[in-house]
């Protein structure tokens, strides 16, 4: 009798527990379904458009492309001339304007955990570049650097130094000025220090102080590696955000040229003067809008798909609190 | 002294130097400290003060290398609005702002409840693929997207970069998942307990709770889209009737051929709405900043 009931009494079990999982499905689906519908429109469906484009060749934008195996890539890594170019000035960001910023930021909030009086006056003054639109503060340093008559090289004459750089106008000095740009918008870095430094445990530096530490021993061995995490982030983000640079560029290289940037003609000034601020995003930006280069565009975005997926892994793998704490 | 080594009514941590000095030693690192500290304050307003004097010149003057206006020029800004169609451009750019932030916070906030506090295979990668999303170069999938949007016949208006929201952003949702974490789950069992759904829940018990984080991607999403210029740039540049103030801002250099000091105030009208809402929300916003660093 007790082995029929139970018998019975398993399918039906069985069947509300089902029942509760397609429920749960759905409510689940209920939360999810625009975000994963948004993840396959914007994310997956292009990324094979655009591999599939970039083993294409077009004639021009919107016409049916011709097969053309891996010839883009071809051209990519051992032809084009221009790539090299592009390819060098990203890197020359990465290096020298990721760890400028860093240490600019990092500066910035180490100097404001000192200041006991008027530290959120300064704090604020410190985060407000941030603020200003991008594209005003690359007018704004373009305006400040004018060769000559700008307020900078103005000052530097003061002192003696008649022949200032030409700053924006000069294939040596444009990278380095669009770094000081970079250097004066570090706002969100800063108050990212400022929390991981406030954060860092009181009696560690008083157990170093005990033993003897002067203040660069208590930087090397009690404030950076309990920093060292954010540090890490904040160089990897700040490396992905290198990797896509185009609204400084593109601004400032069209202001110092004096053309604007209207219509079809727009990406005639990239790179102004002589290719030097040529980012890796623009000459694909050109390549695919203004050459009508469209497979070769896409086998560009696929490399730079590549690139960037290997540092996201870095980040992933190094930071795994990043994903964990989910309940 | 005292004063010095042990600050009675500050936070401890602030407190970076706990060695004893001599009173004069102390002294002299006060100077030095707020002598630094006035320079980056310097650096960092000069630009700023520079547009803003810039923006009352004389359009001659402000070819020049000087510092302060010689006559104040204040209809610069009605020149300015009679030159350009400032209004239209201001109209565009609130529109994409609060747009994209509404439909941005309709579909992120669910998103975010689901990887947050929702138990579903595939929840992880899921997360995983958003963080992906967000830190992609945009650059990576514009072409495909572009022809595509040219495709439905939207090219020349902002609806590219308003719709999409509707669908989520990533940024939005990692940023929200991140703050609901953290909200204990003894609160969403008691609403269950209670017979609540996870609607229900969401809406009477997480919402309420995760109001600095909403308050905080609202802030981040309204920035980024008042100050995109690629997104308008790709999508609006051959028509100017849709084009936001960024974008103009960039633009009309050569159109009409402007001077820098209507340049400096157009930029400063782009500034100013910016401003006005960081200074009154500027505790969610830095909270906002912090949540995306430390994490990590």
């Amino acid at each position: 009798m007790t082995t029929q009931s139970a018998v019975v009494a398993r399918p039906g079990t069985a069947r509300v527990r089902r029942r509760r999982r397609i429920r749960h499905s759905l409510t689940v689906l209920s939360f999810m379904a625009p975000a994963l519908l948004g993840i396959l429109i914007f994310l997956v469906f292009p990324l094979f458009t655009a591999v599939n484009s970039s083993l294409h060749q077009f004639g021009q934008l919107n016409s049916p492309g011709v097969w053309y195996g891996l010839g883009n890539y071809k051209y990519l890594f051992t032809q084009d001339p221009f790539i090299r170019n592009a390819a060098w000035n990203t890197l020359w960001f990465v290096v020298i304007m990721v760890p400028a910023q860093i240490l600019t930021g990092l500066s910035a909030a180490a100097l404001l955990t000192k200041m006991r009086k008027g530290s959120s006056i300064y704090r604020t003054i410190f985060y407000l570049p941030a603020l200003v639109p991008t594209v005003a503060g690359a007018l704004a340093f373009v305006y400040l650097l004018k060769p000559q008559v700008g307020l900078v090289d103005h000052l530097l004459k003061l002192v003696g130094i008649d022949n200032g750089p030409l700053w924006f106008n000069s294939p040596h000095w444009s990278k380095p000025s669009l770094t000081l740009l970079a250097m004066w918008g570090i706002g969100n870095t800063m108050v990212i220090f400022l929390a991981a430094l406030l954060d860092v445990p009181i009696s560690l530096y008083e157990a170093a102080a005990i033993d003897g530490a002067g203040p660069w021993q208590r930087f090397r061995h009690v404030t950076l590696p309990s920093i060292s995490p954010v540090l890490l982030f904040t160089a990897i983000t700040g490396i992905i955000a290198t990797l896509s640079y185009f609204t400084e560029a593109a601004v400032a290289a069209s202001a110092a040229s004096g053309q604007a940037t209207v219509g079809g003609g727009a990406s005639g000034s990239f790179g102004y003067p002589n290719e030097s601020t040529l980012s890796y995003p623009l000459y694909l930006y050109q390549a695919g809008f203004s050459q009508d280069r469209l497979g070769y565009a896409n086998a560009m975005a696929v490399v730079l798909f590549v690139v960037t997926f290997l540092v996201i892994l870095v980040l992933l793998k190094r930071s795994k609190s990043f994903t964990e704490g989910a309940s | 002294m005292t004063a010095v080594t042990a600050p009675p009514a500050a936070p401890a941590r602030r407190d970076l130097a706990p060695a004893p000095r001599r009173r004069r030693e102390s002294t002299l690192f006060f100077v030095a400290r707020h002598s630094i500290a006035i320079a980056v304050a310097i650096c960092a307003l000069a630009p700023i003060v520079l547009v803003v004097l810039t923006s009352f010149m004389s359009a001659d003057q402000s070819l020049t290398s000087d510092f302060w206006p010689h006559t104040w020029h204040f209809d610069n800004y009605a020149e300015v609005f009679r030159k350009l169609p400032m209004g239209r451009f201001l109209l565009n750019t609130l529109m994409y702002s609060v747009l994209a932030t509404v439909f941005m916070l309709l579909s992120s906030i669910p998103a975010a409840y689901g990887l947050a506090k929702l138990r579903w295979r595939g929840r992880n990668l899921t997360f995983v693929v958003i963080i992906c999303m967000m830190l992609l170069p945009a650059q990576i999938t514009t072409i495909p997207l572009y022809l595509w949007w040219v495709k439905f016949g939207m090219n020349g208006t902002l609806w590219p970069l308003i719709l999409p929201n509707l669908l989520g952003d990533a940024f939005s949702i990692f940023l929200l998942r991140q703050f609901m974490v953290t909200i204990p789950q003894e609160y969403l069992d008691a609403a269950k307990v209670d017979g609540a759904g996870e609607w229900r829940t969401l809406l009477r018990v997480v919402i309420p709770m995760a109001r600095p984080g909403i308050a905080a991607v609202s802030l981040f999403m309204f920035f980024s889209t008042w100050n995109d210029y690629y997104g308008p740039y790709l999508y609006t540049s051959q028509n100017d009737k849709a084009w936001t103030l960024s974008y103009a801002l960039a633009s009309f250099r050569g159109l009409h051929n402007v001077e820098w000091n209507y340049v400096m105030a157009a930029a400063v009208i782009t500034v100013i709405p910016v401003m006005v809402l960081f200074f009154f929300a500027q505790k969610a916003f830095v909270q906002g900043v912090t949540l995306t660093g430390v994490k990590g």
